[in-house]
Formats: structure tokens, sequence, C-alpha cells
């Protein structure tokens, strides 16, 4: 019998859901007519300065509201906010003296993945992590931090000079997966986050991962394999995206609020399930308002690990990795099925047939 | 599947005997398009008769989410278990092919597409303890459209727990031989599936991360004819050997008599068994430590 912490945090309640969605609603209507009246105002006919000024200290206040309690779906919002801290922003907060390490020593450079080595509070780490970009441009040149096979595999190779050199690893995940593209699959990004995976599970140095931002499934658990998982308040982590799930399940892309709250994948769902060690305050009002204050909470909470971690005794660290995946999941054991006594039926009769064929 | 005596290729869109079809390791005489198989006909297949032994037969799922879609997780659970007969996506257990013990397990596509919750990650994880314990190979034979979004991110962490147990079975030096069936994507094939030390494919199987269609969205373009097969897989570099069906069992022995004979240390890099020089480090430590 697996035995497991007990479920921690109910379905989201009907009454804050719709207090949400209200004031999701007041918010787009305070936009609407701040536009609306500085189209008015720019138009030159008439001075509406003090109006806009105090509607946009309500949808100032909206906003903050939002970030105190939101809902699974606004939190999948904040999680993908463009004007969220980026891995480049955390990378510098966290490290001195960072040299960005490029390329997979195979095929190319992935810019979705940033890695490379730091000093953090003066002594060395690798810092690798998701790129996504900080605008339009830079998103289309980092492929919106969705990784090739290659991107993984410079991941791998950077964490492997890691445990040679015995440094520690603190890995940033923001991302919607791993790139759904032709190249992809002939280059294999099954096999290189099946590769990344064994790697990471048995890596002979402390690992500290966190999600920064959206934590999208196999593309985010390829370098998601560590000796803690640390989540961002507003950050989410999922096995497929509330609109795939959607489209999938509900057969309706329309239905991602649904997805969303079924998915379970808010930072403290998933410390309720023993997935996330710990959860990043972000400052009131959200990290994608106060980038700076967000990446140094971020910046102290892996300092504060790294120090601890990096105390243990390695063999210690690597049996507690390895029982922290062992034993994730939830599911019964009632016992082999009208098998006897002493084990002598091939259960389920898969021996019945077997052989049967030419060997 | 519909019954009756006759049945139609998916591909060639023949009508065949189904008896013709049993007889021919349902390998369409016509065309040799591989039908999928159920756990137990794929077991039944490869293993030497009343060989196999059913491990964690009674591990069944929970709901850990309340997961309501159009339907109770449970009950699609339910539904499953009852056209299958089988309480989960996976079957595992010990046996033996020509003669050469092993540890194994297939999945079953008809159990919700094969897809890999906590009780399949468990069963994966305990498959590949075993096979360390009994220092046996493992062979898996996967067909899975990937994580079950049912169990959420739980789901999703399957594919670490698959990764540390085959991290450690690898440690142990032994073998892990990886069979992909149709279809093996997602994160099955994301994890376990291309974990393997030899990785076969059936000819004609799907094997890719993502769906076809998603790709087709994605790169706004069509994917050719033949894209994510076996025989892709093969050209690419990606898998070992494709092997029909008639050759799966003898293959499969061949390469337990191959992978099968431990070494004491996997990753310091012992002698290899079996060689007049070999001296079998006695020691486990390993080299960074």
């Amino acid at each position: 019998m697996t035995t497991h912490p007990p479920d921690h945090a109910g379905a989201p309640e009907a009454a804050g859901v719709n207090r949400e969605a209200a004031i999701e609603r007041e918010l787009s209507v305070a936009e609407e007519e701040i536009e609306e009246l500085r189209r008015i105002s720019e138009e030159g006919k008439v001075d509406l300065e003090a109006q806009i000024a105090s509607l946009e200290a309500r949808a100032e206040e909206l906003r903050e509201a939002i970030t105190r309690d939101p809902t699974p779906w606004q939190t999948v919002q904040l999680a993908r906010h463009p004007e969220r801290p980026k891995v480049g922003d955390f990378i510098a907060g966290l490290a001195t003296e960072f040299v960005e390490l490029h390329g997979d020593r195979n095929f190319r450079d992935d810019p979705a993945i940033i890695a490379g080595l730091g000093l953090i509070d003066g002594r060395p780490a690798a810092v690798i992590g998701h790129a996504k970009g900080h605008d339009t441009r830079e998103n289309i040149a980092r492929n919106f931090g969705m990784p090739n096979p290659e991107g993984y595999r410079k991941a791998t190779r950077v964490m492997r000079l890691a445990e040679k050199l015995r440094i520690p690893i603190v890995t940033l995940i923001d991302t919607p997966g791993a790139f759904p593209g032709k190249d992809a699959e002939e280059r294999g990004q099954s096999e290189a986050i099946a590769r990344a995976l064994v790697e990471m599970a048995r890596l002979r140095t402390p690992i500290v991962t966190v999600i920064t931002g959206e934590g999208g499934s196999g593309g985010a658990l390829a370098i998601g394999i560590g000796d803690v998982l640390l989540m961002l308040e507003h950050a989410i982590y999922s096995v497929i995206s509330p609109e795939g799930c959607a489209a999938i399940l509900w057969r309706d892309g329309a239905r991602t609020r649904d997805a969303a709250e079924a998915l379970r994948i808010t930072a403290r769902d998933l410390t309720g399930f023993g997935i996330v060690d710990e959860i990043v305050p972000e400052p009131p009002g959200g990290a994608h308002r106060h980038r700076d204050a967000a990446v140094d909470a971020v910046a102290g909470a892996v300092r504060r690990h790294l120090t601890v971690l990096t105390a243990q005794p390695l063999e210690t660290l690597l049996a507690a990795r390895y029982e922290k995946f062992r034993r994730v999941g939830r599911l019964r054991d009632v016992g082999a099925p009208e098998q006897a006594a002493d084990g002598a039926r091939p259960a389920g009769g898969a021996g019945r047939d077997a052989g049967g064929q030419a060997g | 599947m519909p019954a009756g005596l006759w049945t139609k290729c998916p591909r060639c869109a023949n009508l065949i005997y189904r008896k013709e079809l049993e007889r021919n390791l349902r390998v369409c005489p016509r065309c040799g398009y591989h039908h999928r198989l159920s756990a137990m006909d794929r077991l039944a297949m490869v293993l030497d008769r009343d060989s196999f032994e059913e491990i964690d037969a009674g591990l069944v799922p929970e709901d850990p989410l309340g997961f309501v879609d159009e339907k109770p997780y449970p009950l699609r659970v339910e539904d499953a278990q009852r056209r299958t007969g089988l309480p989960e996506a996976l079957v595992t257990g010990t046996g033996t092919i020509e003669g050469c013990g092993a540890v194994t397990g297939a999945m079953e596509f008809g159990f919700m597409g094969g897809s890999m919750g906590s009780v399949v990650g468990e069963k994966v994880a305990r498959a590949a303890e075993r096979a360390a314990q009994l220092r046996r190979p493992l062979i898996l034979f996967a067909a899975s459209g990937g994580a079950r979004m049912q169990e959420g991110t739980l789901s999703l962490l399957q594919m670490a727990k698959t990764s540390v147990a085959l991290g450690r079975l690898a440690d142990d030096g032994v073998a892990f031989i990886s069979v992909l069936c149709d279809p093996t994507t997602g994160g099955v094939a994301a994890s376990f599936a291309f974990q393997g030390d030899v990785i076969v494919a059936e000819p004609g199987a799907l094997v890719g991360f993502a769906g076809r269609r998603v790709i087709e969205q994605t790169i706004r373009q069509k994917l050719p004819e033949g894209f994510q097969t076996a025989e892709f897989l093969l050209e690419h570099g990606l898998v070992d050997a494709i092997v029909p069906r008639p050759d799966l069992r003898a293959t499969l022995g061949r390469l337990l008599r191959l992978c099968g004979a431990p070494v004491d240390a996997g990753r310091t890099g012992a002698p290899a068994h079996g060689w007049p020089s070999a001296e079998v480090s006695t020691t486990d430590d390993h080299p960074s430590a």
C-alpha cells in the first residue's frame, strides 16, 4: 500500500471565482474607458487628464486585487505575462561574473535555453534556464522559450560540466513547452528530453530548480529534476496547456478556464501534492509589476537552499533526490485479484499462448 | 475491434480472414501492416510459454485531482478496465525468452490511450527495481499517447519517477531494452521509451514527441508521408533497429544473451564480463564521489 499526504486544497470556491470574474470585468471596462478618454483627449477637443488619472488609479487597484488571490486561469495569465522577469534578469540578480556557454557541441546553439557559469555568493555555480524574450523581436529570436533538442543537449552538457567541477546547478524554468517542430522531431526531441531526465536524476552535485513563470510539460521538466523545487507564487506547472487540455478533453478549445481549474497547476495546489517544496512569494501587484523585487525574492531563496544543499553529504543528497521523485504519485494497492496464494497461476492468462508461435 | 470472421486492414483496406491475421502475429498478410496488440497478446507473443509471472497486479489509480471533464476520471478508468480486462495501462512481470530471464512489461494502448499516470509510473519504477534486484535485463514494450492528463502534474512527474529508477538501474549495470510499438508519443516517448540502452521499433510504428496535427499547426505546413515512423527514426539515428514482428522474439532472445550478463558497476567501467582478462570490481564507488 502506498501512502501519501492528504490533499490540501479543495476545489476553488465558486464565490471566489465569481468575485474574480467581476474584478476582471470591471478592469476591462476601466481599461476600455481609459483608452476611449485618451483618444478623445488626443483629438484635442477637451482636457480629460483628471478623469484618466482617476480611472488609472482604479485600474491599478483592480490589477493588484487580481494578484492577491487569482483564479487558476488568472494565474495562467500572470505566469505568461510578457512583463514578468526573464531568465537574464534572474541570472543578473543571482550571479556575478556570469559567462554564457553556447551550443551543444553537435548541431547548433539553441537560443531558447541560456546556460553558463557564474558566481553565487562568491562561489561558482552553473545556471541554466529557458529564455523567453522581453519583446516580440527577442521572442522570435528565442523561439518564445521553446527549446529544440539541441537546447536540452546544451543544458545537459553544462550540467555534466558542473558535476565535473563539483559545483551546484540552478535551473530556471519558464517555457510553454518543448518546441513541436519538424526539425525537432528529426533531431530527437523525445530522446533529448529523456536523456536530460535520466542525467539529472543522478548528477552528483546539488541542483536547485525554480519555476519562475510557465512550467510547460516535458519541456519544463527536462531541466526540472533536482533536490529542491521552488515556484514563484503565480507560476504554473502543468502536464499540458489549459488550451490543449480543453481541446482534447472538452473538445472545445474555449473551455480553458475549466481546464486550468481542473488541472490543479498553481503553486499552492502543487505544494499540496508534494511536488513543490517552497513557494516564493511575489511582491503585491505581481512579479510583472515589480520585477526587481521578484528577482531578489528568487535569488534569496535560491541562495538559502544552495547553502543547505551544498553542506549535505553527496550520498545523502542523492538518496533524498531519488526518494523525492520515486515517491511522487497517488495510487492504491488492492492486491492481486484472483491470484492463487502460491502464485502458480500466471495472472491474466498472459502465459496461455506464450511461445505458441515459431521462435 | 468488431467481432466477426473478417477484419479490415486499416492500411491497405483489404479484408483479412481473422484467423489468418492471428496466425500471422497480427501482421497483415497483404501489406505487412503491424496491427496493434494488447498487452497480454504482446507478452504471449514474445515470452516462453507459461514463463510469465505478473507483479504489482493490484496497483490501481486514485483520483487525486477530482478530475471531471465530460466524464469523471474514475468512470473513465472503470470503462477502460471493463473494456480491457486490465487494472491499468501497463502489465509487468518476470518471464523468460528462449530461456533467458528478464523483467518485462507491456503497455495496453486500449487503456486510456496507454497513458501514463501514477500507476504506470510506479510499475515502471518497480519493474526497474526488480530488474536490479534480480540482475536481469528489463524489457519494456511502449505503446502510449503520453502522460495522463486526468492526473495533472502528478502524471508529468511520472516521467521523473521512471527516470530516477532507470538511472539507478543503469548505475547498477543492468541492461534496459526498450521496444517502441505503435504508437509511442509524448511523455512516454520523452521518458523511459527513449532511455533504453538498446531501442528497437516495430515496422511502421508511429513514434514522436509532438502529435502530427500540433506540428502542422505550429509550422503551418503539411508533414511528409512517413514522418515520425520507425523507419524515419532509424534513418535519423534515433533507434538501433527495426524488427518485424515474426523476428521479435528471436531478436530479443539474442539481445538478452548479449546484454544479459551484468557487470558489477556500470559507471565505473568495470571490465566486461566473460572476457579472459576480466577482473570484476568489487567496489561500488563512483569516480566523482
